[in-house]
Order: C-alpha cells, then structure tokens, then sequence
C-alpha cells in the first residue's frame, strides 16, 4: 500500500462531501450534550466505538472484496434510523462520484451501476480503497478517523470551539482508532469466510434517537 | 515442615447451563398446538390461557439467573401458521458469578410462513458486578410476523450497573433485517454512558415490530420527545428506540408503541 494514496483518501479536502455532516454532533450540540472539549471526547469516543467500528469493518471488508451488495445489507440493517440511511447514501453516492473520478476502476463502476441513488458510505470508502490499491486495515483506519474527524470539526463550527482543542481531542483518541482498525479489520477476515453477519454491529441508541430528532428541525447547518 | 499444598485447587464448578425449547404449530381447528414446551433448570414454561387462536407461554419462577459462567438458552420454533405469545413471570437479573466469567443468554426464535410471534419477556436487570452476553436471534419467512420487545435496566435503584452486551439479528427471508449490538457498563468500550452513549439514562429499551402488510403502509418515522423514537427499518419493520429514566416510564412508551403498530 501506499501511505501518501491512503493520505489522499482520508484527507477532508477529498471532495466527497462530508464537511456538511456533523456525525451527530449538531443535534449533540443542540441539547447541550456537547459543551466543551471535554464532552466533545466523551461524544467522539461513543462514537467511534459504536458506529465507527460498525463504519470500519463495513469498509475493511469491502476492500477486502466482500460482496458489496451483501455489505449494503449488512449496514442496512445496522441503521435503524431513515434518516442516518438517508445521509449514508447520500454521502456514499458523492464519495462514489469523487473516487471514480480519482482511481477509475470496474469494482466502483460496477457498485455505482447496482445502487444509483448511492451505496451505504463505508461500502464505497471500502470499495474505493481497493480501487486504490489500498488494504482492508487502511479503509479501516480511514473509517474509523471519519467517525470522529467530523463530529470535531463540526463542533468547531457549531460552538466556536478552539481548533486547538478539537485537533487535541482527536490525537488523544488515536490510540484507540488504531485499535478500532485493528479489530475491524480482524472481523473483516472473519466475514470472508462467514459471511457479513459475523461483522460487528454495534450501535448507540441516543445516536439514532437524535438523528431523528435532527432530521425534523426546519433550519440546520448540517446535513446529519 | 507444613505438608505441602495440593499442585492444583479444584475447578471451580462449571457454569450451568439449561435450554428451553417451545414449538408451536397449528392445532387443525383454528388455534395453535405446543407439542413442544420443554423447560429446563431455571427457565420453567407454563402455558398460559390462549388468547383467540394465540397459545400463550409463561417463562416462570426461578428465572434470577444467569450467574456469572451460566448458560442459557431459549428456543421457539413457530411452524407454518401458529400463533403464539412468550412473556416471563419477572424480571430477569443479571449476577455475578464465582469465578468472574460472563454469562449467556440466547435465545432463538425460527418463524414458518405466516408464522406469528409476540416475545415480550420483563425486563433485564443488569447488577452491579455482573456480566452477561445477551444474544437474541430471530429467523423469519417473508410472510411471518414478529412482534419482540427489550428492556434493559442497569443496576437495580441506585446501583452501579454490570456489563451487559446484548445483540439483536433478525434475518427475514434469508436477508439481515436489523443487527444490532449494545454495551453498556464498566466493561463496555469507552463512551458508553457519554452524550453519544446513552447519556446518563438507567432504562433502555426497544419494541420491534416486523409485519409484511407494512410493505404497502410502512409507519411514518415519528420522535416521541428527545429520547424515544420510531424508525422504520428498510424492510416491512419498524423499530422504537427509547432511553428513560427509569423502567416504569420505559414501559409505558414501548406499551404505547406495542398499540399503535403491534396487535
């Protein structure tokens, strides 16, 4: 693999879209359960341990070359809430757009032709991976960072945050993104031979809760 | 000189471990027959008075394990057409064992076509000290309906909760319909309890409701104020979602909820 091809994927400035999401953090923000660098960590750690290893192994095993339809059903069912559905495919249907462009590839021409209107986000980053030549163990990692990447930036944004103690909060959590990785991309293993029901699932219930309830503001700044 | 000590202490005694096992099938004359109805060790059935042609079971009694190395499994096989409505007599509580190992708890439910099941068990009570590994499996023909409610207490009034990580699959027609996993506890990753986690709140829990006529009429995805929800899964199913205070107000919300999309 290639570090500075890894370096691309997982840069904010690739354009796929996700700076209009705050992961959760806008709604987080909203209620007062985001106020501070502090609570900002306790948010960005719940989620990376819950829909951040569910993202990771989703993308492990579509770099891995896991059935990618298989995959979208697996995070499918991973995602109560419509509306996190919703800004899944969303958001998996603009980086499908920006990575086809980037590393041109039959495995991303064939997923975009099965799911037009945009395949779950970690099956593309998986499948975009692969097309990069990049590993299981690299979409992993670039997953697992997304989780939290956005929620920190967003809640710059939205509370006037120091960028200082956002990029703080995500150094200190890299140990354990280097663990979610790892185990992600263990489970992904795993999944090749039994099958996408052996991926991880775990999930946060407030997380789905709040979506929801973000989703029926009439204004927001964030998309999700 | 003291003699010397034994080389090995004895193993601690192993776990128990029980299944109960309930198969239902229709009787011929418009209700449902349980040719099966299995207890074991701590998990007695009794069947309860039918209701039209649903045979009801009550899980009974004993049912305050699983200890620590402990167990447990529940499997309901509903065949083509029956009818047939689980619930427990209490709560189940959640202890800790001798040893510090976890326990489990599964259960398994296989629907046949045009299959109906209500699993609606009392709530899980997770004390403090304890482990337990929660898995709950459900198979379904295309034409079945389930109708399965969780709640989940952690630590009785005032206590500290154990570690409970719970999992939910339900597979309909061969294909993942939602897959789901829960940690809370001390020995749950990092956050559990955090404003991503569930924030604070003791009482959690969900009412699945998957029914094919939802195909046509799916429920509207609604938020029942800040920390309950109804979520329509991407399948004839719908899901709500609610964090409370405490296990009386998580019950009246899923009661609510089991009236307006459940039968």
């Amino acid at each position: 693999m290639s570090l500075a091809t890894l370096l691309v994927l997982a840069d904010g400035r690739f354009p796929a879209g996700g700076h209009a999401h705050s992961g959760g953090a806008e709604a987080a923000c909203k209620a007062g359960r985001i106020h501070d660098a502090a609570t900002l960590a306790d948010f960005c750690r719940g989620r990376l341990h819950t829909a951040g290893v569910t993202a990771a192994a989703l993308a492990a095993a579509a770099a891995l070359g896991l059935d990618p339809v298989e995959l979208d059903a697996a995070a499918d069912a991973r995602t109560p809430s419509p509306a996190l559905r919703a800004a899944a495919r969303r958001l998996g249907r603009q980086l499908m757009r920006a990575a086809r462009a980037t590393w041109p590839d039959p495995g991303l021409d064939a997923l975009a032709a099965a799911f037009p209107r945009g395949a779950h986000q970690p099956v593309v980053l998986g499948t975009a991976a692969r097309a990069a030549g990049l590993g299981a163990l690299d979409a992993a990692h670039v997953a697992a960072y997304e989780s939290v990447s956005g929620p920190a930036t967003a809640t710059v944004r939205l509370l006037g945050l120091d960028p200082f103690e956002a990029s703080g909060v995500l150094a200190r959590l890299a140990p354990e993104l280097d663990g979610v990785a790892a185990g992600a991309a263990e489970a992904a293993l795993l999944a090749r031979t039994e099958g996408p029901d052996a991926l991880p699932a775990p999930s946060s219930p407030l997380l789905e809760i709040a979506a929801q309830v973000h989703a029926d503001w009439p204004v927001r700044l964030f998309a999700s | 000189m003291t003699p010397a000590a034994p080389a090995t202490t004895p193993a601690p005694p192993a776990g128990l471990r029980a299944t109960a096992r309930i198969g239902a099938v229709r009787d011929g004359r418009g209700g449902t027959a349980l040719p099966l109805l299995a207890g074991e060790g701590p998990l007695a059935l009794r069947r309860t008075r039918d209701e039209g042609a649903e045979a009801g079971v009550m899980l009974v009694g004993a049912m305050s394990a699983p200890l620590g190395g402990d167990h447990l499994t529940v499997e309901a096989d509903a065949g083509p057409g029956a009818r047939l409505a689980m619930r427990s007599a209490a709560a189940t509580l959640a202890l800790p064992g001798r040893g510090g190992e976890p326990a489990r708890y599964d259960v398994r439910l296989s629907l046949a076509e045009d299959a109906q099941v209500r699993w609606l068990p009392e709530q899980l009570v997770s004390v403090r000290g304890s482990d337990l590994r929660v898995r709950t499996r459900a198979e379904l023909a295309p034409t079945a309906r389930l109708m399965l409610r969780e709640e989940q207490v952690l630590g009785r009034t005032g206590e500290a909760p154990g570690t409970l990580r719970a999992r939910l699959t339900v597979i309909r027609g061969g294909r993942p319909l939602l897959d789901q996993e829960l940690s809370c506890g001390p020995g749950a990753p990092g956050g559990w309890d955090g404003p991503a986690g569930i924030a604070g709140h003791r009482a959690l829990g969900q009412l699945l409701v998957v029914d094919p006529r939802f195909d046509a009429d799916p429920p509207a995805a609604r938020v029942l104020g800040e920390f309950a929800a109804v979520t329509p899964l991407a399948g004839p199913a719908v899901l709500v979602t609610a964090l409370a205070p405490d296990a009386l107000r998580l019950r009246e919300l899923l009661d609510e909820a089991a009236r307006a999309y459940g039968w």
